[in-house]
C-alpha cells in the first residue's frame, strides 16, 4: 500500500511542479469551450442547450491529449523498467498510475467545469448533474486511456494513434455522461445514466489494470 | 487441440488450405449465387417496403459478418496471446481488414436502405452508431498493427486491444433492446421463432452461408499471402546478410 501511495504522490509532484502538464490540460479544456462557442455563435438559448455536451466532449479531449504522458515519461527516464521489474503485481502499479493521472488531469477539469458552464450559459440546475457525471465518468476515461498509453509506449510518438484507439472505447462513457447532464434535472433519467456510467467506469477499473500490465510486459520484452 | 497444434506448422497449413480454399470459394459461389437468385427473383416483395426490402439480403448478412469477424478476431487473439500460436496471430491480423470491409458494406447498404425507408441516409440510432463504432475499432486495431514494426510484439499488443474492444460486440447485439430506436428489433433469432416469412428466410440464410464461406476463402487466401510475404522477407534479409559477408571477404 505504501508503494501504491508513493507512486501516486510522485506522479502528482511531477504533474504539478514546473514542466508538468496538469495546468495545460485545464487551459486546453477552457479553449475547447471557447472554440465551440465561437463556432456556434452568440445565441445564448442554443448555447445553454448544448453547454453540457460541449463540456463533456471538451473534458474527454483534454484527457485524451494527456494520455501519452502516462507511461512515456517513465520509459524515457528509465523508471518504467524499475516499476515493471520491482512490481509483484504490475496491475496494481498500473491502477496507481491511472489514479494519479485522474487526480492530476481530470480533477482540475471538474473544478473548472462549473466556471466554464457559466461562460456557456449552462442552466444552474444542470451544474450538479454535470459535475457528478464528470466525477463518476472521468475515472473511466483515465483507466481506458491507461491501456492505450501502455499499448503504444514503445513507439516514438503516439498522440494520434492513442486517440484513434481510445475514442471508440470512450463512446459509452460519453453517451451516459452527457446523457446524465442532458436529461431533465431531477428525473429518473439522470439517475439511470449515472448508474450506467458508474457501471462502465467500474468495468474499466477491472479491465484496465490487467490489460495495461499485459501491454507493458509485451512492450518491454 | 491436436489439429490446432498441427496447424502451427506452416507446411501443414499449406496442405490444409490446398483443398479448404477451393472448397470454401466454391461454396461461396454456389450459396451466394443461389441466394442472389432467390433474393432478386425468387422471393416476394414486402407489402410495405416494396422491392427495396431486397437490400436486406445484402445488408443483414454483412452486419452479421461485421460482428462475427470481430468475434473470431478476438478468439484468435486469445489463442494467439495465451498459447503463442503463430497462425492464430496471423488469422486475427488478416481478419481485421475483411471484417472492416463487411462493416463498411453493412453501413453503406444500410444508408442506401435508410434513405427510401426513413428519409435519411444516416440517423443516430443506437444500432447504427454502435456499428459505426465497431468500424472504428477495426481501424484502430489495424492502425496499431501497422505502427509497431516488430511482428511478434505487434501481435501481442494488438491481441490485447482486440480483447478489450470485444466488450463492444455484446453491446451492439443488445443495444436494440436497451435503447428504443428507429431500427427494427431483432427479427430472426427470437425466443418465439423468427418473425419474418419463410420465403424471405431462404435467400437470407443462403446469403449468410455465402458470406461466411466467402470470409473463410478470403481469410485463407490472405493468410497464405501474409505467410509467403514473411517467408520472402526472411529470405531477403538472409540473402542480404550473405551478400554483406561476401563483400567483407
Amino acid at each position: 500500500m505504501n508503494r501504491f501511495a508513493a507512486i501516486i504522490k510522485r506522479d502528482l509532484a511531477l504533474a504539478f511542479r514546473a514542466g508538468g502538464g496538469a495546468v495545460q490540460g485545464v487551459i486546453f479544456f477552457a479553449l475547447t469551450a471557447v472554440l465551440f462557442a465561437l463556432a456556434v455563435g452568440p445565441s445564448l438559448s442554443l448555447l445553454s442547450k448544448i453547454a453540457a455536451p460541449i463540456l463533456w466532449t471538451g473534458a474527454l479531449l483534454a484527457t485524451q491529449i494527456s494520455l501519452d504522458q502516462i507511461w512515456r515519461a517513465d520509459r524515457e527516464d528509465g523508471s518504467l523498467d524499475v516499476l515493471v521489474e520491482t512490481s509483484d503485481m504490475l496491475a496494481v502499479t498500473a491502477l496507481a498510475k491511472a489514479i494519479a493521472h485522474w487526480l492530476a488531469t481530470a480533477l482540475p477539469l471538474i473544478i473548472a467545469a462549473p466556471l466554464l458552464g457559466v461562460l456557456l450559459n449552462l442552466p444552474e440546475n444542470v451544474i450538479a448533474p454535470l459535475v457528478l457525471s464528470l466525477l463518476i465518468g472521468t475515472p473511466g476515461l483515465s483507466l481506458i486511456g491507461c491501456i492505450a498509453a501502455a499499448l503504444t509506449v514503445s513507439l516514438p510518438r503516439a498522440h494520434l494513434l492513442i486517440s484513434i484507439i481510445v475514442s471508440p472505447l470512450y463512446a459509452p462513457l460519453l453517451i451516459f455522461g452527457a446523457g446524465a447532464a442532458m436529461a431533465e434535472p431531477g428525473s429518473a433519467q439522470v439517475a439511470a445514466n449515472l448508474m450506467l456510467l458508474g457501471a462502465t467506469t467500474l468495468f474499466a477499473a477491472i479491465i484496465s489494470p490487467l490489460a495495461s500490465a499485459a501491454a507493458l510486459r509485451s512492450n518491454l520484452d | 487441440m491436436v489439429f490446432f497444434n498441427d496447424l502451427a506448422n506452416p507446411v501443414h497449413f499449406d496442405r490444409y488450405t490446398r483443398w479448404l480454399f477451393p472448397a470454401a470459394l466454391g461454396l461461396a459461389v454456389l450459396t451466394g449465387g443461389a441466394g442472389l437468385y432467390f433474393a432478386l427473383f425468387g422471393s416476394p416483395a414486402d407489402y410495405q417496403q416494396g422491392d427495396s426490402v431486397r437490400i436486406m439480403y445484402v445488408h443483414v448478412p454483412a452486419a452479421w459478418m461485421a460482428m462475427a469477424c470481430y468475434s473470431s478476431m478476438a478468439i484468435a487473439s486469445v489463442v494467439g496471446f495465451i498459447w503463442k500460436h503463430p497462425l492464430a496471430d496471423v488469422a486475427a491480423k488478416q481478419t481485421a481488414p475483411i471484417g472492416a470491409g463487411f462493416t463498411a458494406l453493412a453501413l453503406i447498404t444500410g444508408a442506401l436502405w435508410g434513405k427510401p425507408m426513413w428519409g435519411a441516409w444516416w440517423v443516430w440510432d443506437a444500432r447504427l452508431t454502435s456499428v459505426l463504432i465497431l468500424f472504428f475499432l477495426y481501424l484502430g486495431y489495424i492502425a496499431l498493427w501497422r505502427a509497431i514494426p516488430d511482428k511478434a510484439r505487434a501481435a501481442r499488443l494488438a491481441a490485447i486491444l482486440a480483447i478489450v474492444g470485444f466488450v463492444n460486440v455484446p453491446i451492439i447485439k443488445f443495444s436494440v433492446d436497451w435503447w428504443n430506436s428507429l431500427h427494427q428489433p431483432a427479427s430472426i433469432i427470437r425466443a418465439d421463432g423468427p418473425s419474418i416469412d419463410a420465403a424471405m428466410l431462404t435467400p437470407l440464410f443462403l446469403m449468410i452461408a455465402g458470406y461466411m464461406s466467402a470470409y473463410v476463402a478470403m481469410l485463407l487466401a490472405s493468410m497464405k499471402n501474409e505467410l509467403a510475404a514473411r517467408r520472402l522477407a526472411r529470405l531477403l534479409s538472409a540473402g542480404e546478410e550473405q551478400m554483406a559477408g561476401l563483400v567483407e571477404r
